[in-house]
């Protein structure tokens, strides 16, 4: 049983079937997936979740699915923990850590995404898949595609990092690594798309895909014992994540799952790429592109494409939005580390430093609470790191030598 | 007369052509006299409110209009308009949260 009306286009409001379509073609706006939140009423209820297996299914009326979930049955349901040891560090009474640095199978939030649009592609009858990427999407279709047995073409710029290239193309994919940057990559994956018929999770299947995200949301409310968090700060790259997480409360709020509560929501940019954060600081109706110089590559993205409305949600929920240098990127995945043993990727780096300078600016109050949502795992990126933490001290293997040094140490 | 370069989806419009030439003066003019040599060609740039749709965008030879004057950006003899819409998930986010 399928709750899912079809795609309206986000600007122009006309309505499409289910397909595997992502832009307006009147007026060139996005699609996105409606729902029948009339009879969505009827059927879901805090029990029926509850009683489900721990994974992002759990709530499948609410993902854009018409049959039973093909794969992805290991994805999601990531922990929320109390983070007592940063609250103190932070002064702060009330604030959790959602985790998806630990998502299964590639260690990022991506895996919810594109599990939801692997499942779609094969109701569709897809074959073979793709995507245009730089990193934890990548490594996602190609885990997701190999457990649903997709052939999959996927889409890099030809020079990237090492461990991205290996963390793809461990898991048998036919990876592209194209001479041009991600703008070049993007346009040929909508060519190829054309073309060959396939379906890219982040192209024609984007509406589906985006709705993946959702889940994190969900799982937060849940896990807080269906309650809203007062405060959200969430990493913008596209914006499409933080407008899903909105979109996500807005949905348990309609379909009565958690009491009806202000959530404000905080959107967190690398300094050397913060087009969005940019805009909203000087209060302008429409943000600036910019070229990205960041070490937070996975938050790299000059013109976002969900931009404009990840402003809208901010300015609607009453929140705000900080940004980060490198030094503080770097600062803030030291302190998650070292507080709460959460190693995360450069973009979480951001998320923490924006999150500790909207507290110490008072935006944040230190009485409410309050959840920071980590998408990524720091193994993943652990370039930017390599002079600014420790280096081994190298003894002989020598009782003298190492009492030697640990009384350094401790000095 | 400054040209106009047609997106693809937008063609149809135009009877095929990938350029056209219009005289003009400013942006809203430019969008005045496309609507009288190719009519329904306005309604696809334009909201109800006459301003250019969010997911449109219109450079002047390669400045987005929004950061000139928007509808009363001017136009020279040799400019060159050139109308691209920004295609969701295809501008650049691959990789986007």
């Amino acid at each position: 049983m399928s709750y899912v009306k079809g795609l309206k286009c986000r600007e122009c409001g006309r309505e499409y079937p289910k397909e595997p379509v992502h832009v307006c073609e009147f007026c060139f706006g996005p699609l996105e997936v409606s729902y029948d939140y009339d009879e969505l009423k009827n059927v879901v209820s805090r029990e029926l979740i509850e009683n489900r297996e721990h994974n992002i299914w759990r709530y499948r009326e609410l993902l854009p699915i018409d049959k039973a979930p093909s794969l992805g049955f290991h994805v999601g349901f990531t922990p929320l923990l109390k983070a007592n040891n940063l609250a103190r560090t932070l002064g702060v009474r009330e604030i959790y850590i959602k985790n998806d640095s630990v998502c299964y199978p590639t260690l990022s939030f991506k895996d919810r995404v594109v599990a939801v649009a692997l499942s779609k592609a094969k109701e569709f009858g897809f074959k073979t898949v793709g995507c245009a990427s730089t990193g934890n999407l990548a490594n996602a279709v190609s885990a997701l595609s190999s457990i649903g047995k997709l052939e999959s073409y996927i889409f890099i710029p030809r020079d990237l990092e090492q461990a991205k290239i290996i963390g793809t193309s461990v898991y048998g994919t036919n990876l592209i690594g194209i001479q041009g940057n991600y703008d070049d990559v993007n346009r040929l994956c909508s060519e190829v798309a054309g073309r060959f018929g396939w379906g890219f999770v982040n192209i024609n299947l984007r509406p589906y895909y985006a709705e993946g995200s959702k889940t994190f949301g969900f799982e937060i409310m849940e896990q807080l014992g269906w309650r809203v968090p007062k405060h959200i700060i969430i990493p913008m790259a596209s914006g499409s994540l933080l407008t899903k997480i909105w979109k996500s409360i807005k949905e348990f709020e309609r379909l009565r799952l958690v009491d009806t509560t202000e959530t404000k929501i905080y959107g967190a940019q690398p300094k050397g790429c913060s087009p969005i954060t940019t805009a909203l600081k000087n209060g302008w109706e429409i943000f600036k592109p910019v070229k990205p110089s960041t070490i937070a590559k996975s938050l790299s993205i000059g013109n976002p494409a969900d931009g404009f409305y990840a402003m809208n949600v901010i300015k609607e929920s009453g929140g705000f939005c900080e940004d980060a240098t490198d030094e503080e990127i770097i600062e803030g995945m030291k302190l998650l580390a070292e507080a709460e043993g959460i190693f995360t990727e450069t973009a979480g780096g951001v998320t923490m430093a924006a999150t500790k300078k909207l507290i110490s600016q008072g935006v944040i109050p230190r009485d409410e609470s309050i959840v920071v949502s980590i998408t990524g795992n720091g193994l993943k990126t652990q370039e930017p790191l390599v002079d600014k933490v420790a280096k081994p001290h190298v003894i002989q293997a020598s009782l003298e030598e190492f009492e030697e040094l640990h009384s350094r140490i401790k000095s | 007369m400054p040209s106009v370069r047609i997106p693809t989806p937008l063609r149809r419009l135009t009877r095929d052509q990938d350029e056209v030439s219009v005289s003009a003066k400013s942006i809203g003019e430019l969008i005045q006299e496309l609507e009288k040599q190719f009519p329904g060609v306005k309604e696809r740039l334009c909201d109800e409110h006459g301003n250019v749709r969010r997911f449109i965008n219109l450079y002047v030879n390669n400045e987005d209009i929004r950061f000139l004057k928007g509808m009363e950006t001017e136009i020279n003899e040799n400019d060159v308009v050139s109308i691209v819409p920004a295609i969701a998930g295809g501008n650049g986010n691959g990789n986007s949260l």
